[in-house]
């Protein structure tokens, strides 16, 4: 069995009482595509937060490809290949969309290499009508794909989405679920979601979480059938 | 995208430097080209916040700190050596070194947008205090004694380098004033266009993006911090030269509130509009210091209210806004 690229070690971090993220234990191979769901609360963007060092766990560790970067600075823990596209976009409000993707390719590329892949990444996400325009201006499911594209432009070897969907019409979700799978044929890809459809396009295998742990992971068929996932979801009687 | 165009906005400013800077000593008698000199130097120093501020992103409510840094090394260095050009050198490292410092412990301490205004300031507040209790013997530098609120006197002025006996007269003064001015525009301008300086406007347009592409954006604003610390000091040095004379006056709360009015009036996230501000301003500060009717201060704290309240953005962004309005018109077909 190779290396996994991402590990998590009994990850946890309480805020006061409330302990958002309890003991996670997460192992994600190369290039797999792993969907994490649960209900508002669960715990998923806090865990992207500790993934990414915007917040320091208090207890665990995190491994990427096998080296302990728990407590590493953000920035540092990005240089190591961890790209995220958080829940609400981070972007540069008055660059425009090519600002972005140059910015993000540029740091590892010399400058005509990162002209190429701006071009490039515009083609493949389909900003062309928008590269121009200042990022400020844009609804929240364009905002979401610049936000992806300037994560790709980055080229980590993991990327983690934080609901891609959110806010884009059926199409739109139809054409991320693609660009998910297509992504995922080069790099290792975790994506929270609420979009139970989206999941179903792209979803492998599922990690739930519950109330900062993880209740189970499984094949996407086995968690549609699984009473305790239906539970959360629905209320204990819900679905009866 | 290629190299990336010069704008003609930046072209023009140039050329408009140029030609003042060539064209005014014909023009002008010696005293008004004194007042241009001193003009000049100021822009310098409103280029430094511009940059620090309107690009970085940094509240910085002390600029003066590192122009009268700069102002008093020079004095010194010129007092204890005779001879200017170590003295120009130094009063860029030196308040550049001190920016360094204190940008270290400000923004690897992360501390946020508020706490670096009351800090800055506080820092040229101190600085103002500390030099104005400097009176008699006791305080002195090597031979030059730094006089407390009375200030340095008689100060040596620009040579040419490595020739102490053979001293700048005032239209060389000019030329080097503007030649330096241009430097500094053209030179931002090009740092700006650079990976560096578009990173540093990306971490003022959102820092946790940067972080998650993998930018220090600590380093980033130490950088930008530390250049307009230098380009605040060259200015102070400028200054210096030009009265011979330095005073406690320059970390004064007066000097300071001025740099902020002449970016907050030219523009912020401009470089064009804070010389744009600067001459404006110092043009009618002269102007009311001629007269007795109103007092210069409360001229400026009335421009200052009216400017933050009614154009907030400064001369020159909103000319751009009243400019796109217009072309939008025209471009509506007739009803």
């Amino acid at each position: 069995m190779t290396e996994p690229i991402l590990q998590t070690v009994g990850l946890s971090i309480r805020f006061g009482g409330v302990e958002a993220v309890r003991g996670v234990n997460l192992c994600l191979a190369e290039r797999e595509l792993r969907c994490l769901i649960g209900p508002n609360g669960a715990g998923k963007s806090t865990l992207f937060k500790l993934l990414t060092g915007q917040l320091q766990p208090t207890a665990g560790r995190i491994l990427f490809h096998g080296e302990d970067i728990t407590g590493d600075h953000t920035h540092a823990i990005a240089r190591r290949g961890i790209g995220i596209k958080t829940q609400v976009p981070n972007l540069f409000d008055s660059l425009t969309v090519r600002d972005h993707l140059w910015l993000a390719a540029r740091r590892t590329n010399s400058r005509p290499r990162a002209d190429a892949i701006t071009d490039e990444i515009i083609e493949r996400v389909g900003l062309g009508a928008i590269a121009g325009g200042m990022v400020g201006r844009l609804s929240h499911g364009l905002r979401q794909w610049v936000e992806l594209g300037t994560v790709l432009a980055g080229n980590p070897e993991l990327i983690l989405l934080d609901e891609p969907a959110a806010g884009m019409t059926h199409d739109e979700v139809a054409r991320t679920a693609e660009l998910v799978r297509e992504i995922n044929r080069t790099h290792a890809l975790i994506v929270v979601e609420h979009d139970m459809q989206f999941v179903r396009m792209i979803a492998r295998t599922v990690t739930v979480m519950h109330q900062g742990a993880v209740l189970v992971e499984d094949t996407m068929d086995q968690i549609l059938k699984n009473s305790a996932v239906r539970d959360i979801y629905l209320g204990k009687h819900g679905g009866a | 995208m290629k190299l990336r165009r010069v704008s003609p906005g930046i072209v023009a400013t140039a050329a408009v430097m140029v030609a003042v800077g060539l064209g005014v000593p014909l023009v002008v008698d010696q005293f008004q080209l004194l007042q241009l000199t001193v003009f000049a130097s100021m822009c310098i120093l409103a280029l430094s916040l511009g940059v620090v501020w309107g690009y970085g992103g940094i509240l910085c409510f002390g600029q003066s700190a590192f122009f009268g840094l700069g102002a008093y090394t020079y004095a010194v260095t010129a007092v204890n050596l005779a001879e200017s050009t170590l003295a120009i050198l130094l009063s860029i490292v030196v308040p550049a070194v001190f920016a360094a410092l204190l940008g270290y412990f400000m923004f690897y301490g992360r501390l946020s947008d508020v706490y670096l205004g009351v800090i800055t300031l506080s820092v040229t507040l101190i600085f103002f205090n500390l030099m104005n209790s400097t009176a008699g013997d006791a305080y002195r530098i090597g031979t030059a004694r730094l006089n407390g609120f009375n200030g340095m006197p008689s100060l040596p002025t620009f040579n040419v380098p490595g020739n102490p006996g053979r001293l700048l007269d005032p239209t060389e003064t000019f030329y080097l004033v503007m030649a330096l001015l241009l430097s500094v525009y053209v030179g931002l301008h090009a740092l700006l266009a650079s990976h560096f300086g578009r990173v540093v406007v990306a971490v003022r347009e959102n820092e946790t993006r940067c972080e998650l592409l993998g930018y220090d954006v600590r380093l980033h604003k130490l950088l930008v911090f530390t250049l307009g610390g230098a380009i605040a000091g060259l200015a102070g040095s400028l200054f210096a030269n030009w009265g011979a004379f330095v005073s406690p006056n320059v970390f004064s709360l007066s000097t300071t509130s001025q740099i902020i009015i002449w970016v907050i009036v030219g523009g912020l996230g401009t470089l064009v509009g804070p010389i744009i501000g600067c001459v404006l301003m110092q043009y009618l500060a002269t102007e009311l210091g001629t007269q007795q009717l109103a007092n210069t201060s409360l001229m400026f704290g009335i421009i200052f209210l009216a400017f933050v309240l009614l154009v907030p953005r400064g001369i020159v962004p909103s000319l751009g806004v009243v400019r796109a309005r217009l072309s939008a018109v025209r471009a509506r077909p007739p009803a």
